[in-house]
């Protein structure tokens, strides 16, 4: 949906530039790109992400300048930002809140591809790279998470490498590489900064590539027809400019709401005491966006299946626009899917809550004893597979889907994008 | 499924918030063992609570004359004690370095040095600018003086424990006699709040321990000086005052954070509306 170029360089030196860089063409062709007209709010989470990637950036770049990272000092530099380091509290606040903002604004992100179809041809690459992006903040947060070198710290790091053992033949050696040594320490705790500081400017690039992609194939819409006129589409500014940017407005003040009044709500008690390798938690619990991974990690006994499991539940994502063979994108016009979409998001869910608790527990009491939170979570699990590799292929060759309407246009004049 | 409206946003994101809530507080209620911890109402709470000034100052005489016997501060300075919303804060004296009762404070503690002429390993008296002394030379001779068990640092203790505040007070106060069938172990205290119900420390406060002075504040603008009479040192009274200063210890940040969240909230409030307007003014001629 590129398009033509609408940019006409008036002034001489416009013109200049543009023979030899089209830089301004860019930026304006950016700004006037024809988005299709019936975009609704899910659709504002794309800026909103821009937003969070900008903000850990900044934020963090300033935190590494008081930052150390030595297991003697890495824990009072923290509490020095926080207490000396003119609005260092605020920093650090905007850091640690902003990493549970950006998972939270990917998770909705997703959920809303997921429902329009989004990953279907063309925008396979598009959802491709997504899932690249969502992986490399998966790393990036986990490695973040050990910088404070709190007791979640420490044993996060400790549980999360030790995967990386259970990998047959070379899986000693490899975790052994990775932590620079044979535990958690010093080395590790260097090399994770630095990686830390790495990887969101390979998330940067990586998300380059995605609106490239994004403006090459064009957006995706709720009723996930193609653009066929341009009557269809509205221009990215104004229009979507000031939708998105209310949205971004309301957003930011959830964001708000928990970085200068809740500020350890996402967090952990444990975090606050000081990395102590003679001393393990009694719950080691990952951050709120790793608990459904958790769970299904945890939903076998046996350590290698789980961590296969949970690397599974990735990689289903990244194949996924050839796991569904429906041809209609939306699940607007897919009843008996989009019914099922809503099981997957409440089990999504679940598994995020099994997570949270010890395998052991009961979790649905019945009678004397009840179903124990492993049990919950390997429904869940089963659940989580079955979507992707059963219902989505199956239910795309026997649905029948509802008429789809002729163009956007229509369907807007006949209240139905 | 036709149009998603804007109340669908906010009820997506009030119910992905919603869940993150419960799980936090289903977490929490995992951590605190069978005694269930009182939730108080401390002046601190909520979107507009501030620290207890009085409270918060009665707090450092505790700490100094009872839990600094075991327990450090140690990331903090004695300069914090007149920072901006700290308990000895002098809008007199924006640098606390200067604000005398710090300097009188610092000038309490005994605190480490290195002799400038001969190298030798001294003891001096504190300045605002020195840190808090650590009390034990290491861990190890921490944890030989106690019993096995290493007294905690206390200036993020409400922060290191789930239920913050609530179970610092919870501990002071959760001192009673171990019921007949329990098995004391040898060292050890009987107290309902602590997972497990046995901690090292034996009961720190009881009533009467400390004297609070009553004192005399020069009136406003010249006018009669008023007598502060403080409250009777009981041992409820003094656990409150002591949780008012950690508190304050472990987010000494606390007021600049929540004057700054409102400001932001006005701020973004106003915005939004005036960005919402726009979008719908640019929208009017286009049916969507």
């Amino acid at each position: 949906m590129s398009g033509h170029s609408t940019y006409e360089p008036k002034y001489a030196a416009e013109k200049w530039i543009d023979k030899r860089l089209p830089i301004v063409r860019m930026g304006v062709d950016f700004m006037a790109f024809p988005s299709p007209r019936n975009l609704n709010y899910w659709y504002a989470f794309g800026g909103i992400l821009t937003l969070c990637l900008m903000s850990q950036i900044i934020t963090g770049i300033i935190l590494a300048m008081h930052y150390t990272p030595t297991v003697g000092e890495a824990f009072n530099s923290v509490q020095r930002i926080k207490r000396d380091v003119p609005f260092g509290w605020l920093l650090q606040s905007m850091h640690a809140v902003g990493a549970s903002m950006f998972f939270l604004a990917v998770y909705i992100h997703m959920f809303r591809g997921l429902f329009y179809g989004s990953y279907k041809a063309p925008r396979e690459l598009l959802w491709i790279i997504g899932c690249a992006i969502y992986l490399a903040m998966m790393a990036t947060g986990f490695l973040g998470y050990t910088l404070p070198w709190g007791q979640m710290s420490f044993w996060g790091a400790t549980v999360i490498t030790g995967f990386f053992g259970a990998i047959p033949v070379v899986g000693e050696s490899l975790q052994q590489w990775l932590l620079g040594g044979y535990s958690v320490g010093n080395p590790t705790l260097q090399r994770f900064f630095s990686l830390h500081y790495l990887l969101p400017f390979v998330i940067a690039a990586l998300v380059g590539l995605h609106v490239w992609a994004v403006h090459h194939v064009g957006q995706n819409n709720p009723i996930g027809i193609d653009i066929k006129t341009k009557e269809d589409t509205l221009s990215f500014h104004p229009y979507y400019t000031m939708k998105d940017g209310f949205a971004i407005a309301v957003f930011l003040m959830i964001f708000a709401l928990f970085v200068f009044y809740l500020p350890e709500a996402l967090g952990h008690a444990d975090n606050y005491q000081r990395a102590n390798p003679m001393v393990t938690p009694p719950h080691i619990v990952p951050e709120w966006y790793f608990l459904p991974f958790y769970a299904i990690l945890r939903a076998v006994p046996d350590k290698l299946m789980g961590i296969m499991l949970m690397f599974g539940a990735i990689v289903v994502l990244f194949i996924l626009p050839w796991l569904d063979t429906a041809k209609v994108r939306s699940m607007r016009f897919r009843p008996t899917t989009r019914r099922f979409f809503y099981i997957f998001l409440f089990m999504c869910f679940v598994l995020g809550w099994c997570g949270a608790h010890s395998p052991d527990d009961i979790a649905i009491p019945m009678g004397h004893g009840g179903m124990t939170f492993k049990w919950v979570s390997r429904v869940a699990t089963l659940y989580y597979f079955a979507f992707f590799l059963f219902l989505l292929p199956v239910l795309g060759w026997v649905e029948k889907t509802k008429a789809l309407p002729d163009s956007i246009t229509k369907a807007i004049h006949d209240g139905e994008a | 499924m036709t149009k998603f409206s804007m109340k669908s946003v906010f009820v997506g994101a009030a119910l992905v918030i919603g869940s993150l809530g419960v799980a936090q507080v289903s977490m929490a209620s995992n951590a605190g063992g069978e005694h269930k911890m009182e939730h108080r109402n401390w002046s601190f709470n909520g979107m507009f609570g501030t620290y207890d000034v009085e409270a918060m100052q009665r707090g450092y005489q505790i700490y100094r004359e009872v839990c600094s016997s075991c327990h450090a501060l140690d990331h903090m300075s004695f300069r914090h004690l007149g920072d901006k919303g700290a308990p000895f804060y002098s809008s007199e004296y924006p640098n606390p370095n200067d604000n005398p009762v710090v300097k009188a404070f610092a000038k309490d503690w005994m605190v480490p040095d290195i002799d400038q002429d001969s190298g030798d390993v001294i003891e001096r008296p504190g300045i605002p600018a020195d840190k808090f002394p650590q009390i034990y030379p290491n861990s190890i001779a921490a944890a030989a003086s106690n019993g096995g068990a290493v007294p905690p640092d206390l200036s993020v203790i409400t922060k290191a424990r789930t239920g913050g505040a609530d179970y610092v007070y919870a501990i002071l106060t959760g001192y009673h006699e171990a019921p007949h069938d329990f098995h004391l172990s040898e060292g050890m205290n009987y107290n309902v709040a602590f997972a497990g119900n046995q901690i090292a420390m034996a009961a720190p406060l009881s009533d009467g321990l400390v004297e609070y002075a009553t004192r005399t504040v020069p009136g406003e603008h010249g006018g009669e000086p008023h007598v502060i009479t403080p409250p009777e040192a009981t041992v409820d009274q003094m656990a409150s005052d002591i949780v008012q200063f950690l508190t304050w210890a472990g987010d000494p940040k606390m007021q600049a954070r929540k004057n700054l969240g409102f400001a932001t909230f006005l701020f973004l409030f106003i915005f939004s509306l005036l960005l919402f307007l726009t979008y719908k003014q640019v929208w009017k001629d286009v049916e969507h």
